[in-house]
């Protein structure tokens, strides 16, 4: 399953979609996804991926992780990656 | 209707192993937020936290008590000789019959708790202590109070989050008050500062890894301490009759539930836990002087909270001032409320209002006078304190100078 695929799949769990439903210009918002289930999307992810997401729910935006799309996140996601296999 | 008092005060917290080692701190505007010393430390994300140091439990007590008293019993029962010492009272069979301890803990015998699940789960042991479950029920604390002091009215222990403290207090004067008791030894314990303790807030990404910065434009959310505050509650007529030092009455006490949101705060709870206080205690606005805010540090909390003494107080918000002493102190969760009503105490007594500490940029989403950084001299009548708690678990209790 790729990073995209995965991504998808936990946010329409949480967002209580079908993976179909979850468009990648979509924004968490557009998802229905309140600060509740954002914590437990990022925490979900890092298990799925073992990494370590910086994210403070006080800053949302101040940690370098962007949480403005679906594609976003992907993206970010795959920095992290990226920056483990480095 | 009869009146409640506060005649003893006693602590162990971050900033002091008393009430005047707390206080002159305060007056300092010392920051007691460090990295944290605690086992597996650098497991951790949040490394920092507000710890009780130079604490030693053998200088208080004997090796067989020690056996029974978790970390939160230990600091509860130093608060509450030294509350009791400066109360002066001499507790005889009638009066221990009249006389109750009502203490709050979010979180009992934490420590007790994470070192036996070590034991068993990860050391593989298959045999833990004998007095595991006496040392972390969360009734321990005020247990061991009653039995130090031969109080044996109503014992027992609140557990509401951050606001156990209030709770618990808020309760100690409902019981003088309506006839239940008329000494209760009251306010509340914490020892969190553990791998597991830290590790379980820092799932909920609302701590801050590098300070407690209430109302501030840059905050980025809470810092944890630990430690505990306990007070003689003593009913008026008593107090008078036996001629002690009153250090401020009891006027009023108000909670609620938001019944909204686990871990969201809420404007119009806590601006109605506020008015109800002040209704309770015959106060007007214009009255206090001086509120120990909440103020944790996380973004939700400061707006809503300063929302909603907006609220409460209108334009005279302008002429109120506002600190969080959690800056100095950290969140002690469930015995933050006592400790921060040291605070109140001392705006009422010294005129010695605490400062918020930290403090780097104004955020106008928390315009009031937060008494930024430095300690201010300034005459108060009448205090608010309040607290609170995810569950939406609001409580506010009102002090007056006597």
């Amino acid at each position: 399953m790729s990073v995209h695929q995965k991504i998808v799949e936990i946010l329409a769990e949480q967002a209580v979609l079908e993976p179909n439903e979850v468009p990648l210009t979509a924004t968490l918002e557009d998802l229905g996804i309140d600060s509740m289930n954002l914590v437990e999307i990022i925490f979900a992810i890092e298990e799925s991926f073992d990494i370590q997401i910086p994210f403070n729910a006080n800053e949302p935006e101040a940690a370098g992780f962007d949480i403005s799309s679906v594609t976003s996140i992907v993206t970010a996601v795959e920095g992290l990656l990226a920056a483990r296999e480095a | 209707m009869r009146r409640v008092v506060i005649t003893g005060q006693g602590t162990v917290n971050p900033l002091g192993l008393d009430v005047a080692a707390t206080l002159d701190a305060m007056s300092r505007g010392v920051c007691a937020i460090g990295p944290l010393d605690i086992v597996d430390v650098e497991r951790l994300l949040i490394q920092i936290g507000a710890q009780v140091q130079g604490f030693d439990p053998a200088e208080h007590f004997s090796k067989n008590k020690l056996s029974l008293y978790d970390r939160f019993t230990q600091f509860a029962l130093v608060a509450a000789r030294e509350a009791m010492a400066q109360s002066g009272l001499e507790i005889d069979d009638a009066l221990g019959d009249l006389s109750g301890v009502i203490l709050g803990s979010a979180g009992g015998g934490l420590q007790t708790q994470e070192d036996n699940y070590r034991a068993v789960f990860e050391q593989g042991k298959n045999r833990v202590h004998p007095f595991v479950v006496p040392r972390l029920m969360h009734s321990s604390a005020a247990s061991h109070l009653s039995m130090e002091f031969g109080l044996r009215g109503p014992c027992y222990s609140v557990s509401t989050a951050c606001a156990s403290s209030n709770h618990a207090m808020g309760q100690a004067f409902h019981l003088i008050r309506g006839g239940g008791a008329s000494v209760v030894l009251t306010g509340g314990s914490e020892s969190m500062l553990s791998f597991g303790g830290i590790k379980a807030w820092e799932g909920l990404r609302v701590m801050s890894k590098d300070g407690c910065r209430p109302f501030c434009a840059t905050r980025n959310g809470m810092v944890q301490g630990e430690g505990a505050a306990v007070f003689v509650f003593e009913e008026f007529e008593h107090a008078r009759a036996r001629g002690a030092d009153i250090l401020a009455e009891v006027a009023g006490f108000a909670m609620n539930s938001d019944a909204g949101d686990i871990v969201m705060p809420n404007r119009e709870g806590a601006a109605r836990a506020m008015c109800g206080a002040l209704r309770d205690g015959s106060l007007n606005p214009e009255d206090i002087g001086y509120i120990n805010a909440h103020g944790t540090g996380t973004t939700a909390n400061d707006k809503v909270e300063t929302a909603a003494i907006v609220d409460v107080f209108g334009s005279k918000a302008d002429k109120l001032m506002v600190s969080a002493t959690k800056s100095m102190h950290g969140h002690l969760i469930g015995g933050t409320g006592a400790v921060e009503l040291l605070a109140c105490i001392a705006a009422l007594r010294d005129g010695m209002i605490a400062p918020t500490v930290g403090y780097r940029a104004p955020d106008p989403a928390c315009d009031l006078d937060i008494v930024p950084n430095t300690a201010r001299q300034q005459k108060v009548t009448a205090t608010l304190s309040n607290a609170f708690a995810f569950g939406g678990l609001n409580a506010v209790l009102a002090l007056r100078s006597i």
